[in-house]
């Protein structure tokens, strides 16, 4: 690679390969942090510089109030993630991080689908709703709205049965996770 | 009391002697209570001034800096130094006035979110929201500015809560969750550690900025036997440099005798220092023999760059006592460092660090560092800029002490030189504080010098003055053919005259054959004064790691 300051000519094909790797293992963290103004934006700003993309983020209370739970989920860039791990743990608001063994971690995510389901296709969307076991929880003329939860495989699946029928939007939470057992998350 | 009143308070009992600063229409409130707290303001002309100034304060006496500006632009000026302090882990506490609470986010009168713009370049910071918070706020400021790793806190006040009537109880405790330091050590890392050592046939030990604190620690170790020494640019006085076992500077432009030790060691026990690039060059060639102790307070650090063997999280000043021990405790054979020092000898024979003088009254830059070395029995606090000059002065300047060197390394800031040098001084007013800068360095923050002549700060300035900007010079020479893209300043301003506007005494020095005496007149004189050093112009930083080369290639 060209060194900074050199005139030695970059290629695009060279600066793609120097950055963009995925080794496509994703993570959850579970972070813990003191229920104080900034704190995420503190934690998803390390991200962002360090050149992570988050792919879902759920933020939510714990059962101390001031203390909240930040469920953050990303696939691993070249680097591995212990630098960020690293650095998160340097914010003096973050209390607590794992990075948790998909194997033993619960993941559910809760999503909603607005589907076109008129006449002739309604029933068999339903009907997918069902092998899901997924509610539905609004319908009008044309469409109907249905709550999934599971993993975010599981909602990956549902959408791709459903789209064909005419997906008008969609709006997922980001999955949450516990550890499995007694063990704390 | 109004909750400014109780600043100050906590000002006190962090024992603020001096804080820098410039004020504001949302500083009002805070000015008002310095008005006659007791506390010593020294008013700047710029926020980047007061800032640097504080982190020259820190450095120099290794306690918390503080600097003040206004909301918007005031906070804006002091972007560079909380970053700078960031950079080199110099711990500062900047207090910002903020727009009444009103008005956050309308874009109020200047409004800046100063918060959201320096949060990725600060250690921490805190918006206060209830005037009751701030008392906390400025112990935990103070706080983790100090301990830990040290570096940057921001606390922004609104104007309308510094105006708040607040009861003051004051703060003995302060309890962060979240922010404990492991400061001691495992013993059992260290026993390990010491044991590598002690069986080390090549060992180098690597001193950069986390060591200046434990300087007395690491002599211990390193005569423990005769353990090789090199220090980093930020390290530079953590070890004597007239010490025998002292192998210069490392890095970009260090000796050859330290690159070429870290290149053959076998053992390399790095201590406060976090393998920047311009240290290990071309990464995958650095010290491709050599087992890594590293030893530093900030876990992130530990194999950030280079992987760890024996990684020992805490203060340098609390492990090394005990690695000492461990260590003399195995009473390893000095014999077997033998060959290793007759290498070492070799290269160091041939390889001293040279330049080739003039022939005629020219001055060289090397030579006027070392004029000045001996002008100030190399004995002064030198605070350096940004370019050529500061690694001339980094090579040349022989410190012995910790703290007599204070510059701007990581984020290598022009214009840093002489509002630290203003700092250094305020707080080692019984020392001699020089300033080493360059012509372009020395105008990014010139305006200081008023402030140093209208509160009687004696620093004495000795520009090296090439009328280039010539550390970019020297690249476009060696790696971009020469083409010189504006890098040429000239001789704008006049120097001597500027100093003399500013209240302050203007030399200029053009005879290598007179330059000592000159430098000892200037350093007699009192009160502030600039020294305009007239030196080659195209003379070029030798030894050099070219960009993208191992240290085994240098060039020079
Ligand atoms: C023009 C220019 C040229 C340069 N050329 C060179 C060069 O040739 N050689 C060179 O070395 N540098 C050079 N630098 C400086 C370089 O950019 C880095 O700033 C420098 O190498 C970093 O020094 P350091 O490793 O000592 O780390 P510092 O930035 O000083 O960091 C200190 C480290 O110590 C740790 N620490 C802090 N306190 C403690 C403690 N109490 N106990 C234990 N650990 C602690 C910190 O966590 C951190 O990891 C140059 C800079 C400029 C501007
Ligand atoms: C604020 C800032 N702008 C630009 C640079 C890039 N830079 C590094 S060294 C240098 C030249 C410095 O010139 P001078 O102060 O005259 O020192 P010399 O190298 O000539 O000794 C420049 C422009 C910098 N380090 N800081
Ligand atoms: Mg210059």
């Amino acid at each position: 690679m060209g060194e900074p300051g050199t005139k030695e000519l970059l290629s695009l094909e060279e600066l793609e390969a120097a950055g963009s790797f995925r080794t496509g293992r994703k993570h959850i963290l579970s972070i813990l942090v003191e229920n104080k103004p900034g704190a995420l934006t503190r934690i998803t700003g390390l991200f962002a510089r360090r050149g992570f993309n988050i792919d879902t983020l759920a933020v939510g209370p714990t059962d101390d109030e001031t203390i909240s739970r930040i469920t953050l989920t990303l696939d691993g860039a070249v680097q591995s993630i212990d630098q960020v791990t690293k650095q998160l743990h340097k914010l003096i608001n973050v209390l607590k991080i794992r990075d948790l063994e998909p194997t033993e971690t619960m993941a559910r995510e809760l999503a909603l689908f607005k589907i076109s389901a008129d006449g002739g296709s309604r029933a068999e969307v339903m009907q997918v709703c069902e092998i899901f076991r997924a509610k539905i929880v609004d319908v009008s003329k044309r469409t109907l709205v249905a709550e999934v939860t599971g993993t975010q495989e599981k909602i990956d699946a549902f959408e791709r049965l459903v789209r064909p029928f005419g997906l008008v939007e969609m709006a997922r939470t980001g999955e949450i996770a516990i550890a499995r057992g007694r063990a704390e998350t | 009391m109004r909750a400014v009143d109780a600043l100050m308070e906590c000002l006190k009992a962090e024992g603020v002697e001096v804080v820098f600063g410039l004020p504001g229409g949302a500083n009002l409130p805070t000015y008002d209570a310095f008005y006659d707290a007791g506390i010593r303001h020294i008013l700047v002309r710029h926020e980047a001034g007061g800032g640097h100034a504080a982190e020259g304060y820190a450095k120099a006496t290794g306690k918390v800096g503080v600097a003040l500006g206004t909301s918007g632009p005031g906070a804006t000026n002091l972007v560079t130094p909380i970053c700078d302090a960031m950079m080199d882990s110099v711990p500062v506490v900047f207090l910002t006035g903020q727009v009444r609470t009103e008005l956050l986010g309308t874009d109020g009168f200047q409004e800046a979110d100063t918060i959201g713009i320096t949060m990725p370049i600060v250690k921490h910071s805190m918006m206060i929201q209830h005037p009751l918070e701030l008392p906390r706020a400025i112990h935990e400021a103070f706080h983790i500015a100090r301990t830990g790793r040290p570096g940057p806190v921001v606390v922004d006040i609104p104007t309308d809560l510094s105006r708040a009537d607040i009861p003051y109880e004051p703060i003995t405790d302060v309890h962060l969750p979240g922010y404990q330091p492991t400061t001691d050590g495992n013993q059992k890392q260290i026993r390990l550690a010491a044991k590598a050592l002690a069986n080390a046939r090549r060992p180098v030990i690597y001193a950069g900025g986390g060591a200046v604190g434990a300087a007395a620690e690491l002599r211990e170790l390193a005569t423990s036997d005769r353990l090789p020494v090199t220090c980093t640019v930020m390290g530079l006085g953590s070890f004597p440099a007239s010490h025998p076992q002292w192998l210069g500077m490392l890095g970009m432009h260090g000796t050859r005798t330290a690159n070429y030790a870290m290149d053959e060691a076998d053992l390399i026990v790095a201590i406060g220092a976090r393998f920047d690039d311009r240290v290990t060059a071309k990464l995958s060639e650095f010290a491709p023999h050599a087992k890594f102790i590293h030893i530093d307070i900030d876990p992130a650090e530990i194999s950030k760059n280079v992987p760890a063997h024996i990684p020992i999280v805490g203060y340098a000043s609390n492990i090394l006592p005990r690695l000492t021990t461990e260590y003399r405790a195995l009473k390893p054979d000095p014999a077997r460092l033998e060959e290793w020092w007759h290498r070492i000898e070799s290269w160091r024979a041939r390889y001293p660090l040279a330049y080739s003088d003039s022939d005629d009254s020219e001055i060289k830059p090397q030579y006027m560092v070392q004029a000045l070395f001996e002008a100030t029995e190399g004995n002064a606090i030198v605070a350096s800029d940004v370019g050529q000059h500061q690694m001339w002065a980094a090579q040349h300047y022989h410190f012995d002490r910790p703290r007599q060197w204070i510059n701007s390394g990581g984020l290598g800031t022009m214009g840093f030189g002489l509002p630290a040098a203003m700092g250094a001084k305020v707080g080692r007013p019984e020392e001699t504080v020089v300033c080493i800068t360059g012509d372009g360095s020395f105008q990014m923050n010139t305006q200081e010098l008023a402030t140093c002549a209208q509160n009687g700060i004696d620093v004495k300035v000795f520009v090296m003055n090439n009328g280039y900007l010539g550390m970019v010079r020297q690249w476009q020479e060696l790696f971009w053919d020469r083409r010189y893209s504006q890098v040429h300043t000239g001789q704008y301003p006049d120097f001597v005259k500027l100093a003399e506007a500013y209240g302050a005494t203007g030399v200029r020095l053009t005879d290598k054959h007179t330059l000592v005496e000159g430098m000892r007149q200037a350093l007699a004189t009192d009160g502030p004064v600039v020294v305009d050093v007239r030196v080659s112009a195209e003379e070029n930083v030798y030894p050099m790691i070219a960009p993208g080369q191992a240290a085994r290639d240098m060039v020079g």
